[in-house]
């Protein structure tokens, strides 16, 4: 990680003197984009905020999978028709029914984590007055915003990774039963995923603090957004694809509607993830296609999937994501470019 | 007074135009501004001198016309120009939930000024506006003059050549205020900095500054120090002095005595104050006496040669104040003006 950050360091040190043509510095100072990067991080780890959802996000975690544990534990997990070969893996994604499984939970609460972090970065630093103060230093105006956002990215990430390590272990210590490594590369790449997913919010949310003016706003803008997401939006799709339904029950003619209607589905930020990370998770999910049930996908052939072919399956929904999450970054970026800096304006 | 060098502006704006659609917020404006000058930016509210700032430093882009700062053009190379400059914005904000010390040295580092260099610089900077024994309180607790004089320390952590202030004084009680100016006048006397302050409190303006330029309605319409100023006001006389005398019934033989004094362009009489009036029937009036030269001795040895009582003379100097009015208010000054 370290070597990475130096990595990227240079990279970026080049690039931008490349880009303004000035000279190297004759000392090396860390640039201003990394002591802004500094700042945020340690004014998201000390605010109010960051802890109160922190805790809410770990108690959901900590208290799905203790329930998970319990069950694996009561054995009900062998009446199931679970492969007991991922009984690790199932640690994520069962529940004993009391309360949803670790996976639901992130995906339900890590994009309120994202918002949370996000909706006030702009705005508020515009209304304290300190805005125009840091844009009259010599510090390139995306990198304002660069470093927000990098910096509110290493606190999800960190937060993210430390959840997911200390649910590996807390599992590994009481069920007893390690992960293979390729099992352990699933969890990694699905912690890779939510950091993402995570990532997509809080750049949505970063690019209302942009455009709102009032920082309540922002917030509202991006929790409207979240529940219109996880609750409404599959009810819409639901209403659409019934107002569409083809009139014909020709095989070909549903299989089409039932295409345009994933696609539509797949919209939704919270569609790709879950779908990204259940495949990654059930090395039983053997396709994504609605045609055939789980049910069947289990009885067809007990053959899971190895991790290169779930991530094969689950690729376009990561690069959705990516796609996604760069089109909204572009957005906020384009929009502050254009904004004039006043003090408290 | 400063020497001035002709020659080389430190901040050179040539026929300088920002549009906001169809509104012109700043309209043909040239400037020059030499190095060590103390200069007032004077105009009313929403006459444009904080647009012409944010172009200054390239925070925003002019529609037409060319920034110079420190010989280079702040449109297209802000980074540089913000090298050199320190901008207190009006209202400067802070990191409330931080140190006064942690908030300079932010500054100094997005400055590239290593950590332990920008520590010394920031605690020498907080003694230096007297803040030294809050450096460690959070800047939340401060208040609006601690905070102005926090945003002065923050100007100058980089060590700037121009240091560019809008609105200073604002909101600041009247002691801060002197303080604030005479801190800044010290500063650009001994670091040889080059002050542009924006302000519509003239008096306090008046004060330090060696030159102001009136700006009203996105144009420069004087520049100059207060002498040139008013000597441009056409038809102003340059003294002026009030005298209260008694007994009232004796204004108007004093009138023509008065008139014979050499230099006298005009006497008028004042009306009276209504508070004095009602106060006691002492009923004095007061006379105003324009002069081309200084004539209050004159004035007061006629008063009392004509055998009347002196209550009070009050030589009366032309302001940036009067000026401010004779360019500002009223249709028919504006429309001389424009």
């Amino acid at each position: 990680m370290g070597v990475l950050a130096e990595k990227m360091r240079t990279i970026l040190g080049s690039l931008r003197r490349s880009a303004s043509g000035e000279a190297a510095q004759p000392q090396r100072t860390t640039s201003p984009f990394w002591i802004i990067v500094q700042k945020e991080f340690g004014d998201h780890i000390r605010s109010w905020r960051f802890i109160i959802l922190l805790s809410i996000v770990s108690l959901a975690c900590f208290g799905s999978i203790y329930t998970s544990v319990t069950a694996i534990r009561s054995g009900a997990i062998l009446n199931s028709d679970i492969n007991t070969e991922f009984l690790f893996l199932s640690m994520f994604t069962i529940s004993d029914g009391n309360l949803p499984s670790f996976l639901t939970f992130l995906s339900f609460l890590a994009p309120l984590i994202g918002i949370a972090l996000g909706f006030d970065a702009v705005n508020a630093e515009r209304n304290k007055g300190t805005l125009s103060r840091v844009m009259s230093q010599p510090v390139h105006r995306d990198n304002f915003l660069n470093a927000k956002f990098v910096a509110g990215l290493l606190v999800i990430a960190m937060v993210v990774f430390a959840l997911g390590f200390l649910v590996m272990g807390m599992g590994l210590y009481t069920i007893g039963y390690p992960p293979t490594p390729e099992q352990f590369g699933r969890v990694l790449l699905v912690l890779i995923i939510t950091v993402v997913y995570v990532g997509l919010w809080l750049n949505l949310s970063m690019l209302f603090s942009v455009r709102f003016k009032q920082a309540a706003t922002s917030a509202l803008a991006g929790i409207a957004v979240w529940i219109f997401f996880l609750v409404f939006y599959s009810m819409i799709v639901n209403l659409i694809s019934n107002a569409t339904l083809p009139a014909d029950s020709s095989a070909s003619a549903i299989i089409s509607h039932s295409n345009i209607m994933q696609l539509i589905s797949r919209i939704s930020p919270a569609q790709l993830f879950q779908e990204a990370a259940t495949t990654l998770l059930l090395p039983d999910v053997r396709t994504l296609n609605p045609f055939i049930t789980q049910e069947q996908a289990y009885l067809a052939l007990s053959a899971p999937l190895s991790f290169g072919q779930s991530t094969l399956l689950v690729w376009p929904q990561i690069v959705a994501l990516l796609a996604e999450t760069a089109i909204i970054f572009a957005l906020s970026y384009v929009t502050f470019m254009r904004q004039e800096i006043r003090s408290r304006s | 007074m400063v020497s001035v060098q002709t020659d080389n502006p430190v901040i050179d704006l040539n026929n300088l135009v920002k549009q906001y659609g169809e509104y012109t917020a700043v309209n043909g404006l040239s400037l020059r501004i030499y190095p060590g000058e103390i200069f007032g930016l004077l105009g009313p509210n929403g006459a444009g001198k904080t647009t012409t700032i944010l172009m200054m430093l390239g925070l925003t882009e002019p529609t037409a016309g060319s920034v110079k700062v420190c010989g280079i053009d702040s449109t297209r190379h802000p980074l540089q120009v913000k090298r050199k400059v320190g901008y207190m914005p009006d209202d400067v904000g802070f990191y409330e939930d931080r140190t006064a010390l942690d908030n300079l040295v932010y500054t100094a580092r997005l400055n590239r000024i290593p950590l332990d260099e920008a520590q010394k610089r920031a605690r020498e900077l907080l003694q230096r506006v007297g803040l030294a024994e809050a450096a460690n309180k959070r800047v939340g607790t401060f208040s609006r003059g601690m905070r102005q004089r926090l945003g002065l320390a923050d100007v100058l952590i980089k060590k700037p050549e121009v240091i560019i202030l809008d609105e200073p004084t604002l909101g600041i009680d009247p002691e801060g205020v002197r303080e604030l100016l005479a801190l800044i006048r010290d500063l650009s006397r001994t670091e040889g900095l080059t002050v542009l302050l924006s302000s519509h409190h003239l008096h306090q303006v008046q004060q330090i500054c060696d030159r102001v330029g009136l700006f009203v309605r996105g144009k420069l319409i004087a520049v100059g120090d207060i002498d040139t100023l008013s000597r441009q006001l056409d038809g102003a006389p340059m003294h002026r002095v009030e005298i209260d005398v008694a007994p009232a019934s004796a204004a108007e033989s004093l009138k023509t005595a008065l008139r014979e004094l050499d230099g006298v362009s005009d006497i008028a009489l004042k009306d009276s104050d209504q508070l004095s009036v009602g106060a006691d029937n002492q009923a004095f009036v007061t006379l105003v006496v324009s002069s081309d030269n200084d004539l209050t001795p004159q004035i007061a040895e006629t008063v009392i040669r004509q055998g009347s009582q002196l209550f009070g003379l009050r030589p009366h100097r032309y302001g940036l104040d009067d000026i401010y009015h004779r360019y500002f208010e009223g249709g028919e000054a504006r429309g001389r003006v424009g």
